[in-house]
Order: C-alpha cells, then structure tokens, then sequence
C-alpha cells in the first residue's frame, strides 16, 4: 500500500495549539467549486441521453402544434417577423425555465441520500455551493438548447449565424436557468420535501411563462399583466434571445443587468436557505 | 484522561485530535447533546457508542461543522470549530451515516469531484484520486458506475471519497451499518490497515458493542445525550468483572437502555434513516 501519511502537525504552535494548512485564496476556490460542480453534471448527462430525448418532446410540441398554427391564424401581430421565429426563442427560454426549476428537487434528492452532508463538510462555501449547482442547472439546459435550436432551424427559423451573438445566448441562457434553479433551491429550502417543491413548481412555472413575453408581445398585453410581466425575468430572458437570435429590437445591457441582479438575489437566499436542509 | 494545560493542550504541547469541553446541543425543547467533554489522543481509534438517540451524531455533526456550535467548546487539533470553520473542514475526511456516494457517477468521478472540492493540485490530482481508490480496494472497479456497486464496495468509495484530502482526522458515523458480516470485515481491515500505516486518527460511531470492542483502542459510552463511562474497552470491562463484555458495562453504566421504550429509537424517523441506508443506490 502506497497511501502517503497525512501531513505531519504543521505549524503547532504553542501559543494556541493552530495548525496551518496552505490552501488556494479564496477567489481562486469560487471558480473552481462551481467547475468541479458543472462538471459532475456533465459526467451525469453523459450516461442519461435518454432525457435529452424526453425533454425535446414539449419543445417540439410547441414549436411545430402551437408555431405552426398560430403563424397560420395570425392572430398574434409580430410585425415582419414570422410568428414561429417570433416563438422560438420564447420556446428556447421555456425549455430552459422547465429544467431549472425542478433543480432543487436534486438538492433535496441529496438531501436525503447523504451526498448534500458530505458536500457541506468540504471547505466549500455555501454561496459557492449553490453557484455551483446553479450554473450546473445552466450546463443542462444548454445541451437542451442545442436541441431546440436545431429543431427551430429544421422548421426554418431565420437564426443568426453570428459566433459572438450565440455566445451571448448562451451566457443568458445559463443566467436565466442559474437564477431560476437559484428560485427552485429557495422553495427547496424553505418546503424542504420534494412533493411540495413538485407542487409548488408546478404551480408557478405556467404563470411565469404566460405572464411573460414568449407567447406574444408584452404590448398585446392588458396593464396590469405587463407590471407584472416586466417584472418577470423570463421576460428579460426573451427579450435578449429574440434580439441575439432573430434581430429583433432589444433591450440587451438592461436584460443583462437585469439576469446577472437576479442570480446574485438568487444565489443569496438559496445559500442562505441552505442551512436548513442540512439540519 | 491525560494531562492538560491551560489552553486545552496535552502536557507534552500536541493538541488532542478531538477536543469537546461541556458541549451541549439541543432541539427545541429536547437536550440531544447534553455536557459532553471528551479528548481523543491523535493517532487513536475512537468509539463513540451508545443506542439511537444517545446524541452520537448530532456530537458529531457539531464537529464536522455541520450543526453550529451552541455551548461548550469543540476543537480539532486544535482549531476551533465555531470559529474557524472552512479549517477544521481541511483537516477532516467525513463518511455520514447514510449512503452518500453518488450512484450515477463511477467511482473514479465521485472520488475526483472530492479531489477538486479540497483543492488538491491539479497536478497531483489523478494519483491522488487512483491512491485513495487502490487503498480501498476499488481499482478494478473504479470506472464502472457506483449504482451498480454492493453496499460494502459503496462504503468503501466513501471513505476513498473522504481520503483524498490526506485527513488528519477521520469521521465515521455507523459505518458498518446496514452491511453484511462479510462486508463489515472488509471495512474494518481497510481502515486498521491505514491507520497503521499513516497514523491517522478515527474517530467512529457505532451502537455495535461488539465491533467497538474489537476495533476501538479507546471507548466513550454515551446515553441520553451525556458520557457514561470512558476508557480502553479493556479497562470498563475489567472495571465490572472477569466476564464482562463490552454490551455489560453498557448496562451497568446506563440501565437497560438498549430496550428503553423512552428513548426515541423506535420513531418512524429513525427507522427511516436506518433503512434508508440498506438501498438507496439502485
């Protein structure tokens, strides 16, 4: 057997018995956690293509039954965007939105298996901890991105070829699926069960989407839903991929602005929340 | 006990692995943790018996940092566990009670994620992770995934998982629990096998008299959140008579407890926990 010895007590002083251990600063530690964190997801993804499947079924569904139909009717004005381009990037938020939040059905998952235990007993802050499975939330629903999107150009959506524009899709489809995997960690830790959390997330998700701007434009809307519909942060969401993908006029700094406000808002009480799943 | 100075230091200047000093937990109303002082001498494997609900994992979840610290004082190695928390995590490798590896992950993956969570040098990182793997026996299994492993290779992989940091202390909670006599020894053998080679120190839970009994150099009976006796497993049982086992000194120094109704063994909570940890993985 090779196994090395621990280290030999460094540092014992005797003043009051400290022992040192040299380790990384800590703004080295944050990015680290939150990779070793993503990439976990990454191994799990890999040996689970079946639900990448699955998970095409609804997107698919709604671009091909509800696009394909409602681009027919006109009942929705888009001005000289086709509806179905105008519904892609909105189907594309949507499939990332359904992804993340149910995340924090995982964390109660390893809750209850003991793997949550062992991961807060690392030299892993909190915070770090749920940026990091925040931003794994953000790795899933990429992979399934790619899937909407090439199904979106099979159905001849006029989508952007432009490298710097889809590398901006992506950073916001991985603030939007961190911040509401951030919201569906909160409702873990405040539920701490995973039939409530299931109840809750579905009770919100479809009023998230409709009182949003992916279905039709916000000016369709009667006042009192676009107060709430603005502050909704799917609709920044969309707002950004409609513009990134399809050029459409966007508000693109203040949608940034708004998608990076709400991860840290998210971050800050899904780790503060944390505590309470581990008692 | 041995001799201390001041500052909760040994005479000869080393600090105990374990320091607990009157540390009390409770929940609501019910004291859980109820005055504990102990010291664990590093390099030592320590038992912490008792039955269920005697306060043996909440102790240890007040170590491990994982419960905050409400009265008394706890340190390891002298580190301070309230106050220097992400330290006290750097010297500990941690195996919780229930199955905790991850099944969807391969061995090799769950012992690497741990690798990366105490910051071990990319550099060092594969023979780190292959060196923890090799010393609990798991090479030739560590790239299938863990779901498809058996109860006794899965709490191997968790002690390959806690190993990677090279922990100057290890934590145990139940450890043998929920495995078969086969898979017990396994355990046991790996663990006796380390700690002779690198001196390091255990520190294990357990309501099984007879493994401490083998295995512990020195015991700590617990019961209803407060020590009852301490001691090698030798000295209690001599303590009591010629014929005296380990289960014995239990009874004498804690009445009946291991059939008290009282005691909240019998919650469907316990229960739950308990069997949870039998197959959880598939």
């Amino acid at each position: 057997m090779k196994y090395a010895p621990p280290a030999a007590p460094r540092g014992a002083s005797a003043e009051a018995g400290t022992v040192l251990v040299p380790y990384p600063p800590f703004w080295r530690q944050y990015p680290s956690r939150v990779g070793a964190l993503c990439l976990v997801e990454l191994q799990k993804m890999r040996r689970d293509r079946t639900e990448l499947v699955t998970r095409a079924i609804q997107p698919a569904l709604w671009l091909i039954i509800f696009g394909e139909t409602f681009s027919r009717i006109r009942a929705i004005p888009t001005g000289s965007v086709p509806y179905l381009d105008f519904l892609a990037p909105g189907i594309l938020a949507q499939s990332a939105l359904f992804i993340a939040i149910f995340y924090g059905i995982q964390i109660i998952w390893e809750r209850d298996a003991g793997v949550l235990t062992k991961l807060l007993v690392t030299p892993t802050p909190r915070s770090a901890l749920v940026t990091g499975k925040a931003f794994a939330a953000g790795v899933r629903a990429l992979t399934q991105a790619v899937v909407v999107l090439v199904l979106a150009a099979v159905l001849g959506v006029a989508l952007t070829g432009n490298p710097l524009k889809l590398a901006g899709v992506a950073v916001v489809l991985l603030l939007s699926a961190a911040f509401f995997s951030c919201l569906s960690m909160t409702i873990a830790g405040l539920v701490l069960t995973r039939d409530r959390l299931m109840g809750i997330g579905q009770a919100i998700t479809m009023p998230l989407f409709f009182g949003s701007n992916a279905l039709y434009p916000v000016a369709l809307m009667p006042a009192w839903l676009q107060v709430i519909s603005h502050a909704n942060p799917l609709s920044y969401e969309v707002d950004a991929l409609r513009g990134l993908l399809i050029g459409t006029p966007a508000h693109l700094a203040l949608d940034f602005a708004v998608l990076v406000v709400a991860v840290v808002l998210g971050v800050a009480s899904a780790s503060a929340l944390l505590g309470r799943l581990a008692r | 006990m041995t001799g201390k100075g001041g500052n909760g230091m040994d005479v000869d200047g080393i600090p105990p692995a374990v320091l607990c000093e009157e540390l009390r937990y409770r929940f609501g109303e019910h004291r859980a943790v109820d005055g504990v002082s102990l010291r664990v001498v590093p390099g030592e494997i320590f038992g912490l018996l008792g039955p269920n609900g005697a306060g043996k994992t909440t102790t240890i979840r007040v170590l491990t940092t994982l419960l905050p610290l409400q009265e008394g004082r706890a340190a390891v190695f002298g580190v301070d566990v309230a106050r220097r928390r992400m330290e006290v995590r750097r010297l500990m490798g941690y195996v919780p009670q229930q199955l905790s590896a991850n099944g969807a992950l391969t061995g090799r993956e769950n012992v690497s994620l741990f690798a990366r969570l105490f910051d071990v040098p990319r550099r060092e990182r594969r023979d780190r992770v292959a060196e923890s793997l090799e010393v609990m026996g798991l090479t030739g299994d560590a790239d299938r995934v863990a779901a498809t492993y058996s109860g006794g290779m899965v709490r191997r992989l968790e002690l390959a998982q806690a190993l990677v940091n090279h922990p100057r202390l290890l934590i145990l909670d139940e450890p043998t629990i929920g495995l078969d006599p086969l898979a017990r020894s396994g355990v046991w053998e790996r663990l006796n096998e380390l700690r002779a080679t690198t001196g390091m120190t255990v520190l294990v839970t357990t309501h099984s008299m007879d493994e401490a009994d083998t295995m512990c150099d020195r015991v700590a009976l617990m019961h209803l959140g407060r020590l009852r006796a301490i001691g090698t497993p030798a000295e209690l049982k001599s303590a009591l008579g010629e014929d005296a086992t380990l289960e014995d000194v239990f009874r004498h120094h804690a009445g009946d407890a291991l059939n008290d109704d009282r005691l909240p063994q019998g919650g469907f909570s316990e229960v739950r926990t308990t069997r949870r940890t039998a197959g959880r993985l598939g």
